[in-house]
């Protein structure tokens, strides 16, 4: 079998670069966790079902395992494990997640912070229709989603207490 | 369920786009969204040799309000169409559609025109273009000419998960006719959960005539047909308001048109009823956008 190409390039997530050498068919989902060793985005169904592996995208929620990292070259992107401050500080999201038990075994987690992360900063304070269309895309087979919509909510409290924007 | 390899390309313009198609021919599949092609890929149900991919050709990245229509290029994403007010206000059965197009965060990435390339008879945007009377433009270069078609639905929509387009050919634009306001239009389905593919669904367009009374009147169908069927309806709903249409002769003709077939999530004869029931659903919500509608009194 002849060897590969690869395509080198920069991949920028959560702000820094990270040069990559990767085949065409390299998923976006792989290249974070196996080239880049970022194991947040987490990778259940790679058909675009479970919504585990949602990154954002110049700020907009896509699913990575339904993109080549070779077509992320000069997009910013956003992983579960830049959603926290400098100093570790968890976002609103994030601490509502934590405050209102929004989950269990945790596989389903960087998908929905990711997702909702996007949600609330374009509806800062969603009804509970647009909260559970909101998050009709993610897959969760602990929680029942119950905890997750109040988390959401929650989240929504937060930031408009000027407790903390969702960032990015 | 990794993809199989292949030659990626990734030209920058139109013109170096048509170029790389013709010269590959058969042998490359253009990379729109991926939200169709890259599952296909992962799932090894396809292993073209060359991808061509076009997200970096942002002169097929428009939403194009005109006089006469809607057009969209083949990198408009089906978030963009949704979110765009003028889009909406000239042909509302864009939104009315796109709201039910997967869900939120694949419409980020998904284009309307690979929806209409892929030709899946359960995609909500192939019936709209259908009973819209809209066209798709299909572009190719031979020997440095770039020639294009125009089809309509009818032409271009051949059977499921396949289209007119021919080997080298890029579906450059979709076009979507403005709906004059006397029209209502209204998009109804049944899926078994938000964001799936529906079991049926029915895309209506009813106009009014100045006195209120049904002038014309159609549907679109999905994920009861092989393509997407447009039943007229006109000769079983003219002439009477809406509220006093027959809608069950309506309900009745669109079922007798309908040819489902039955899989693991629903038999064919519930697959028909559906199609009846929301005919029924559809038209009457049609029917009450309308410019012409009478007056709400209470619930529409
Ligand atoms: C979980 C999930 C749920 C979904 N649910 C729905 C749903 O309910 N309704 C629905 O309609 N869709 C649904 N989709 C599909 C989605 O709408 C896709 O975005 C769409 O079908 C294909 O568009 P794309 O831009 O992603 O095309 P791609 O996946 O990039 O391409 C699809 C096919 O079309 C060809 N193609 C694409 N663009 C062109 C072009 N410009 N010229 C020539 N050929 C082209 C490609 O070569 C490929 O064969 C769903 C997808 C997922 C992952
Ligand atoms: S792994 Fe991407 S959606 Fe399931
Ligand atoms: S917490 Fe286990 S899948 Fe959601």
């Amino acid at each position: 079998m002849s060897a590969e190409h690869l395509h080198d390039l920069t991949l920028t997530v959560n702000g820094v670069p990270h040069p990559v050498s990767v085949p065409a068919r390299r998923l976006l989902s792989d290249a974070l966790r196996h080239d880049i060793g970022l194991t947040g985005t987490h990778v259940g169904c790679e058909h675009g079902v479970c919504g585990c592996c949602t990154v954002l995208l110049d700020g907009q929620p896509v699913r990575s395992c339904l993109m080549f990292a070779v077509s992320a070259r000069g997009h910013e992107i956003t992983t579960v494990e830049g959603l926290a401050g400098p100093g570790g500080e968890l976002n609103a999201v994030q601490r509502a997640f934590q405050e209102c038990h929004g989950l269990q075994c945790g596989f389903c987690t960087p998908g929905f912070l990711m997702t909702v992360t996007a949600l609330l900063a374009e509806n800062p304070s969603p009804t509970e229709d647009e909260v559970v269309e909101g998050i009709s895309g993610n897959l969760c087979r602990c929680t029942g989603y119950q905890n997750i919509v109040a988390s959401v909510h929650r989240a929504a409290a937060l930031m408009t207490d000027g407790a903390g924007e969702p960032r990015p | 369920m990794k993809p199989p390899p292949f030659t990626y390309h990734a030209p920058a313009t139109l013109a170096e786009t048509l170029e790389v198609l013709a010269e590959l021919g058969e042998d490359a599949k253009v990379l729109a969204g991926g939200q169709s092609l890259i599952p296909l890929l992962n799932m090894r149900l396809a292993a073209p040799a060359h991808l061509v991919d076009v997200n970096g050709v942002s002169e097929l990245d428009v939403v194009d309000v005109g006089p006469d229509e809607v057009r969209v290029g083949a990198i408009a994403r089906h978030a963009r169409i949704e979110r765009d007010d003028g889009a909406a206000a000239a042909c509302p059965l864009l939104r009315q559609a796109l709201r039910l197009v997967a869900h939120a965060v694949i419409r980020n990435r998904g284009t309307t025109c690979g929806s209409l390339a892929h030709a899946d008879p359960a995609g909500e945007m192939t019936a709209v273009l259908a009973v819209l009377g809209g066209t798709v433009r299909l572009a190719s270069a031979a020997a440095g000419r770039v020639t294009r078609r125009d089809l309509t639905a009818g032409k271009f929509f051949v059977a499921p998960l396949e289209s007119s387009l021919r080997p080298g050919e890029l579906l450059e634009s979709a076009g979507f006719p403005r709906t004059p306001a006397s029209t209502g239009t209204a998009f109804a389905e049944v899926a078994r959960r938000h964001g799936d593919y529906a079991l049926c669904g029915i895309a209506a367009l009813v106009d009014l005539d100045a006195g209120g009374e049904i002038a014309s009147a159609r549907v679109g169908t999905i994920s009861v047909t092989p393509t997407p069927l447009v039943v007229d309806l006109t000769d079983v709903l003219a002439g009477v308001p809406p509220a006093r249409a027959d809608l069950a002769a309506a309900r009745e003709k669109v079922m007798a048109h309908v040819d489902p077939e039955a899989d693991l999530h629903a038999s064919a004869a519930y697959r028909r009823h559906l199609a009846g029931v929301l005919t029924e659903r559809a038209v009457r919500q049609a029917a009450a956008r309308s410019a012409h509608a009478p007056a709400e009194r209470g619930a529409a």
